[in-house]
């Protein structure tokens, strides 16, 4: 056999391993196993890789790989469990600058070998370079969001989609450009003209990352992150496609279609379409034609609160994004472990876009040792919410908020919510009475049956706590 | 590339791109974050073809600095994203407090 073939044998085990990881990945037992797995796959494909590189600079190779190494283990091992969601996207917008500079790489040894480029691959080329440049500059924006750096809300101008769409056109011109001139009989000075084309191509497309993500809003950003996760996972197939590699094809191609999916779960989820999320700049002004509350609300002490709990046999945690930024989820474990010692059955409701990432909310909550059989999707308590006694949002709004199925002017109309208003009694721990991120009014602060806890989640919680030990 | 390669490389494009689709819609939703974590490192075998393009490498300065970098930032991505995927996961417990068993 030769060397080649083995490594193409080595290419597809990589390739097998990645799906067996991803399948993995798929059910709590066997996660942390298919991680490896996947893992393990990457090592193979390194190795095999490393064996075929007669010209390599060993030097420069092993100092990238180190450092690289370095810097991602320590992010990694260094990252608070609150700022996972930025890191995630941080990691992702590398994924996809690498991508990006393997094509550059790629087309200036072909550059330099003068013209000998086919059209596939100066096409495979162009992809790889403009979404992996997306892909990076998109990934910085939303760790600023995410991270705080930059304003979560968001940023509209006017004429902005018009800004967006001509320079979509003119990427598809200098694309149009840049792969024909590749091939005229060019002279010296034309082919430097042709590659000049390049740079101009990565700064566009740098460009458009960054103004295709300012708009998109903080609650929004589980969908973008999405999104960009394809995207790098697209970009490295394209890449693929320049250097004829199929392990690269295929873990791309995995990676793009796992993010499309999660990004449809998550417009689901909000009920509206990727278009909507992407171009509308939702959440920054208030709807115009929707009702606006008017209404009494019920303030609560913590000890009135804890009464309720006291007397409750089954209660309901609705966390969302103002539990992670009040870092409340060890008081809400320690609370929810003081319910079950009081004969009460507690579960932990999810929406699926409740924070900041898909599934962030669960990641909070696994941190505090919540064991996962006691997480629940709003389809599993909505039926028989009217058996729960007492639910308790903390800092969630939006996915709470009743105007989604009452009101038919509202921006959240038709969203499935956690039909919180329909538990016996329903304590919201709240800062104050203002709309939530898509800047609607929550009708459910004035129901009958609510009570509003005001002041920081992770206070109010805690002082629940100490009443139950006292 | 002749048109039987490329052909080639476009059907297994296809057929992974269904793959993915089906290995992924139903995930329950609290694996969500470590799911995109986990894709998210596999999206770093990008490696592979900063690995290739440093190979013909040589002695051009060029593409020595953007394979390089091209490396470096790959490995984060791999690195760091199976990492933080692992460490996530270890969380992730039962009630019998073990993480790996029903």
């Amino acid at each position: 056999m030769n060397a080649e073939l083995i490594r193409g044998l080595c290419y597809i085990a990589a390739s097998i391993l990645f799906i067996f990881g991803l399948k993995m990945l798929g059910s709590p037992y066997t996660a942390r196993k298919g991680n490896l797995v996947s893992a393990v796959g990457m090592l193979v494909a390194i190795t095999v890789t490393l064996t075929a590189m007669p010209q390599a600079n060993w030097l420069w190779v092993i100092a990238g790989a180190g450092v690289g190494s370095v810097i991602g283990a320590l992010a990694a091992r260094l990252v608070k469990m609150t700022s996972m969601p930025e890191m995630v996207g941080l990691f992702n917008g590398f994924g996809g600058l690498a991508s990006l500079l393997v094509g550059w790489s790629e087309y200036h040894g072909r550059w330099a070998a003068a013209g000998s480029t086919e059209l596939f691959t100066v096409i495979a080329i162009f992809l790889t370079v403009l979404i992996g440049g997306v892909t990076f500059s998109g990934s910085l924006v939303a760790y600023g969001k995410l991270s705080g750096t930059l304003a979560g809300r968001p940023v509209l101008y006017k004429g902005q989609n018009w800004v967006n769409a001509a320079i979509m056109l003119a990427l598809l011109a200098l694309g149009v450009f840049f792969i024909t001139r590749q091939f005229d009989q060019l002279s010296p000075a034309g082919l430097r003209y042709a590659y000049a084309t390049l740079p101009a191509v990565i700064v566009l497309a740098l460009t458009l990352g960054v103004l295709s993500t300012i708009p998109i809003g903080g609650a929004d950003m589980p969908v973008v992150i999405c999104l960009l996760n394809s995207y790098s996972g697209l970009a490295a197939c394209a890449a693929g496609f320049v250097i004829d590699n199929t392990v690269l094809i295929v873990s791309g191609s995995l990676v793009g279609a796992s993010g499309l999916i999660l990004t449809r779960i998550m417009c689901k989820a909000m009920n509206r379409s990727l278009a909507n999320v992407l171009f509308s700049g939702f959440g920054s002004a208030a709807g115009g034609k929707s009702a606006s509350y008017q209404g009494q609300a019920n303030p609560i002490s913590v000890e009135d609160a804890y009464l309720i709990l006291e007397a409750a046999r089954s209660v309901v945690f609705v966390p969302g994004y103002g539990m992670a930024a009040a870092q409340a989820q060890h008081a809400v474990r320690e609370l929810g472990d003081l319910l079950v010692g009081n004969d009460a059955e507690v579960r932990y409701c999810i929406h699926p876009v409740a924070g900041r990432m898909p599934g962030h909310m669960n990641v909070l909550l696994a941190e505090a040792n919540v064991p996962y059989e006691l997480l629940v999707e709003p389809q599993d308590v909505n039926p028989t919410m009217e058996t729960v006694d007492v639910t308790i949002v903390i800092g969630a709004n939006d996915v709470v908020n009743p105007a989604a199925k009452e009101d038919a002017g509202s921006p959240l109309w038709g969203m499935p919510i956690i039909e919180v208003d329909r538990a016996r009694t329903c304590i919201v721990l709240k800062r104050s009475l203002n709309p939530g991120f898509a800047g609607v009014d929550n009708p459910l602060f004035f129901r009958e049956n609510a009570r509003m806890l005001f002041g920081d989640a992770k206070a109010s919680i805690t002082g629940l706590v100490s009443q139950f030990k006292g | 590339m002749d048109a039987a390669t490329v052909s080639l490389l476009f059907f297994v494009f296809v057929l992974a791109m269904f793959l993915g689709v089906e290995l992924i819609r139903k995930v329950p939703s609290q694996l969500h974050t470590p799911l995109m974590s986990g894709s998210n490192a596999i999206s770093g075998v990008t490696i592979v073809g900063a690995l290739i393009a440093s190979g013909h490498g040589g002695d051009k300065t060029a593409i020595t600095v953007l394979a390089t970098l091209a490396v470096t930032f790959a490995m984060i991505n791999v690195v760091g994203g199976y990492l933080v995927t692992d460490r996530m996961l270890e969380m992730f417990k039962s009630k019998d407090g073990k993480g790996g068993k029903p």
